[in-house]
């Protein structure tokens, strides 16, 4: 966008390109180097297409081996590495760099073993989020997470981003879903982190590799948890006069020891954009609109029906209504799943935040944001995962008009600082790549930073897998690593000592 | 260890880790001490005593939230949890007794520290994956935080996950987030009688393949069964928990039944004793009884916790066990002094893999052997390093995780 500043380019390493393409053919035969610029186009953005670049060149490696020795040459010779896995990340995380090596990891696209007794899939990073739902419901099971954009993301993507979704909940997020990964190293070290047994001891290297953008090392295999799909799903829509009443019921259902399935909410734009779109039968004299999802037992299930409809009329809510069938469930999941598309229709482009607040401050942010945008004279529609505070505004805007993408990036930031301002952070599951990066420093401060970029020391000392991600400036591990010791004095004084 | 120290707030914990950079000097630290003798001795001639740091910062029944300074007793947070009918879902053990503490000794830190969870575990997850954010001092006298106090957080890297289980190897916790949650309405447990560790296995995969969301499944052998609390476990006891809104409750009941009829007829247990029997199981109850005798936390693949318990009391016959978390937590003590470190992380090996912990061993042994699971060379490299750049002088508990 606007402003971004990626890493300087190599220029020792541009003039070397015929050398690093033969060296790389010579480790991945055939196709698996692609190097021709028109070929290469496909991997210029990813999720957030604001943001282009064509790629140095791109590898599509098929073997453990052969990323292990791409990323080892890759580390001799000083060469940037990008992985990639679907390019459905909204956040830029795998934006290519001029002077860096994309490699895709699609090509691992295997399940490599499903354990049913012990309740864990094994699989290759490029199988994507459904394929593994896919490849173990003939058994009742499914893998929780589910990122809107699960027919077509990776596991390896999700590990990376630690992806989030409808189900996360009640189910958790990536990180909490994941028991171990198989890792390879810049240096082309392969390592295993955690396996089938829970809480691998030692450092909690897998919690760290867990949503760091693709910047520790490229994951070449994925251990994950299977659960036993609910026998019953049913949904229920409620609409409510004001934001005010859908924020309290969401406060009041979780307080009642209720963890939905699911709990969606939707604000006036986006449920009339998305009832337009698709009719899903969505009211529309309503300001706030709530799907919440019950799952698990049948009378469980119908219990739980009842408290929510009791909860939801104390708070005024104007339509209830439960689904009755399955059809019907799904019915009302359209208008939320098409939510995007649906404001795409209305807006020639349209920009997805992804902050998170406590859940008592949705009131108060939502009506900022109305006078945000109208102060910016731009759109917003909000969907979001109001269960866990996790809001999704939709910036309407027009590319074609111009200084319309500098305002829309401006209220974008805008937003994101409000959410830290109520006690919230900058983004609850879409990562933050190169759209939040310039924004780190309104949660963390200098000293805050230098400790997350230290664990980037630790795996990466020459900073060469995907820099320009998360950090506004990587400081030099060999800065970093300095220490700057005072004389100490002895805290004689303060410290009551025995 | 000459002197004890006892900070009092953050800026007396940087003040004093400065002052062990300048002096090059190592501190041994603990909260409140109940877990102290796990680990290799440490070799310092400081000792930091961070139970000050303590008190419950803000409590937000309603958005789930909840911080407080480090070494907060956990009785103290859990009587206010308790007030407002929430937990911590990962269930925390006392595991003090099973090291000669006294009960009710455990802190906020040392859970997170040690990422030890109980038997809730298996369906609600560990203790890290119910930490939201932390503020530390770092090895190079730094104070830096991670993480907030919202549910989903992916900004920047995950070090709340990163800095759980690291045993005060990386950093001083000065303050902790966590998640709580509602407390189920009601709980049974379900009892089959007389299976084999084996069968039992076979027993609880199956419950937990099924949709009966089961929250905690335990096999106490004959040997150990009488050790719980609970009377009528004599003869050796599989037992499923299930909690949860009182229809849901019975419906499911019901239904892991029917999937357990094949291993037997399951005995049902009400609420206040399936209380009772949880927190004896998560804190591997009958091993306190005899804190001379070595004792292991093991974790494996559910399916394998039987063949590793078997392998060892092969050579060690009057060996005993505990298995929880489906069989995948194997709590195995053995009847002599004898740690029988190469028979038990063999049998760890030979089974498919996962860790070993010495728990419980006197301080020789726990000197002379590897407390915790060795790890292969490309992992203990990368752990190595982070600990250099955590703490670069090597002065927070140096050695205690083997490093
Ligand atoms: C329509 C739409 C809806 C979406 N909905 C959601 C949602 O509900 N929840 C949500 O969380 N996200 C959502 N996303 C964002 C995106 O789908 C997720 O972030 C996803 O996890 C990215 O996976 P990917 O395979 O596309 O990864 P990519 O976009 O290819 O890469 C993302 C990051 O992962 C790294 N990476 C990829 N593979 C590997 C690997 N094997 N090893 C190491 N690093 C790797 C890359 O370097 C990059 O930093 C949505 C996106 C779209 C387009």
């Amino acid at each position: 966008m606007s402003g971004l500043v990626m890493p300087p380019s190599d220029a020792e390493v541009l003039a070397r390109r015929d050398e690093i393409v033969a060296a790389l053919r010579a480790i991945v035969p055939g196709e698996g180097v692609i190097s021709d610029d028109a070929e290469m186009r496909v991997y210029e953005t990813d999720g957030l297409t604001a943001y282009r670049q064509v790629p140095f060149v791109v590898v599509l490696p098929e073997t453990v081996d052969q990323v292990a020795r791409v990323l080892r040459y890759c580390h001799d010779n000083g060469v940037k590495v990008v992985p990639r896995g679907a390019g459905t990340s909204l956040s830029g995380g795998a934006l290519p760099l001029a002077d860096g090596v994309l490699m895709s990891m699609m090509k691992f696209n295997r399940v490599l073993d499903i354990d049913f007794d012990n309740r864990v899939a094994v699989v290759q990073p490029g199988v994507t989020n459904l394929g593994i739902t896919r490849a173990v419901e003939h058994r009742g099971f499914y893998y929780a997470p589910d990122p809107s954009s699960q027919i077509a993301c990776s596991i390896g993507g999700n590990v990376a981003e630690n992806a989030g979704g409808v189900h996360c909940l009640k189910y958790g997020l990536t990180t909490n879903n994941v028991l171990g990964v198989e890792l390879v190293t810049i240096e082309g070290e392969v390592v295993r982190i955690g396996g089938r047994h829970l809480d691998a001891e030692g450092y909690d290297l897998l919690g760290l590799v867990v949503g760091s953008e693709g910047m520790l090392g490229v994951v070449t295999e994925v251990t994950v948890r299977l659960l036993k799909q609910p026998d019953t799903a049913r949904a229920i829509l409620i609409g409510f006069p004001t934001n005010d009443d859908a924020g309290t019921c969401v406060a009041d259902v979780i307080g009642a020891g209720i963890i939905p399935g699911g709990m969606e909410m939707m604000d006036r734009p986006a449920i009339h954009a998305a009832e337009d779109f698709v009719h899903a039968g969505y009211p529309l004299d309503v300001e706030a609109l709530l799907i919440v999802e019950l799952d698990g037992p049948k009378a469980e299930v119908d219990h739980l029906l009842e408290r929510v409809g009791a909860i939801a009329k104390a708070n005024n809510a104007a339509h209830i209504r439960v689904s009755e069938t399955e059809a019907e469930r799904l019915s009302f999941w359209a208008g939320r799943k098409a939510a995007f598309p649906a404001v795409g229709r209305i807006s020639p482009d349209y920009m997805c935040m992804d902050g998170t607040i406590p859940r008592k401050a949705l009131p108060h942010v939502l009506t900022r944001m109305q006078e945000m945008a109208a102060s910016y004279g731009l759109g917003v529609a909000n969907v979001f995962h109001a269960g866990d505070g996790n809001l999704h505004p939709l910036i309407l805007y027009d590319a074609n008009i111009p200084g319309d993408l500098d305002k829309a990036e401006d209220f974008g930031a805008d937003i994101l600082k409000l959410c830290v301002e109520v006690g919230g952070v900058l983004t609850g599951e879409h990562g933050v790549g190169v759209e939040k990066r310039d924004l780190m420093g309104e949660m963390f401060n200098g000293v805050d930073m230098d400790h997350q970029i230290r664990v980037k020391c630790a795996f990466d000392a020459k900073q060469l897998l995907n820099p320009g991600k998360v950090f506004p400036t990587l400081n030099s591990c060999a800065e970093l690593g300095r220490m700057h010791v005072h004389k100490g004095q002895m805290p004689f004084p303060d410290i009551p000592r025995f | 260890m000459t002197d004890r120290f006892k900070p009092t707030d953050e800026k007396d914990v940087e003040a004093l880790v400065a002052y062990a950079l300048a002096e090059k000097t190592p501190l041994e630290l603990w909260s409140g001490g109940s877990k102290r003798s796990i680990g290799r001795p440490p070799q310092t001639e400081y000792g930091v005593d961070l139970s000050a740091l303590s008190g419950i910062n803000d409590y937000d029944p309603a958005e789930l939230v909840l911080t407080a300074k480090a070494a907060t007793p956990l009785a103290e947070i859990e009587t206010l949890l308790e007030e407002n009918n929430q937990m911590l879902a990962f269930e925390p053990a006392d595991l003090g007794p099973l090291l000669g503490e006294e009960a009710g000794k455990g802190t906020l830190a040392g859970l997170y520290g040690t990422n030890f969870a109980g038997s809730r575990r298996l369906q609600a997850g560990a203790v890290r994956d119910h930490a939201l954010g932390i503020r530390a001092v770092s090895g190079r006298g730094e104070i830096f935080k991670s993480g907030g106090r919202v549910m989903k957080n992916v900004t920047g890297y995950d070090l709340t996950k990163g800095l759980s289980g690291s045993w005060g190897t990386l950093a001083v916790l000065t303050e902790l987030t966590f998640k709580t949650l509602p407390k189920p309405e009601t709980a049974t447990t379900l009892v089959v009688h007389g299976l084999t560790p084996e069968t039992a296995a076979i027993a609880m995969a199956a419950a937990m393949g099924s949709s009966s969301e089961v929250s905690g499944a335990a096999h106490l052998p004959a040997d150990v069964a009488g050790g719980f609390g609970v009377d009528g476990l004599g003869a050796g006891a599989t037992v499923m928990r299930l909690e949860g809104f009182g229809p849901s409750v019975e419906a499911r009941a019901g239904m892991l039944a029917e999937v357990l009829r094949p291993f037997g007829l399951a005995e049902r247990l009400d609420a206040p004793t399936t209380a009772t029997l949880w927190r004896a199981i998560s804190c591997a109850r009958p091993f306190a009884a005899d804190t001379s005798l070595p004792l292991w936390r093991i974790s494996v693949a559910p399916t394998d916790g039987p063949a590793v318990a078997a392998a060892v009391k092969a050579q060690a016959p009057g060996a005993k066990a505990i298995f929880d978390w489906a069989g995948g937590l194997v709590w195995l003590m053995l009847p002599g002094g004898d740690p029988m470190v190469e028979a038990v992380r063999g049998a760890v090996a030979e089974a498919g893999g996962g860790h070993a912990t010495l728990i419980r061993a006197d301080a020789g042994t726990r000197a002379a052997v590897p407390v915790f699971q060795p790890q292969p060379a490309a992992l203990a490299n990368l752990a190595r390093r982070l600990k250099d750049q955590f703490d670069p002088a090597g002065i927070l508990n140096p050695g205690r995780m083997g490093r």
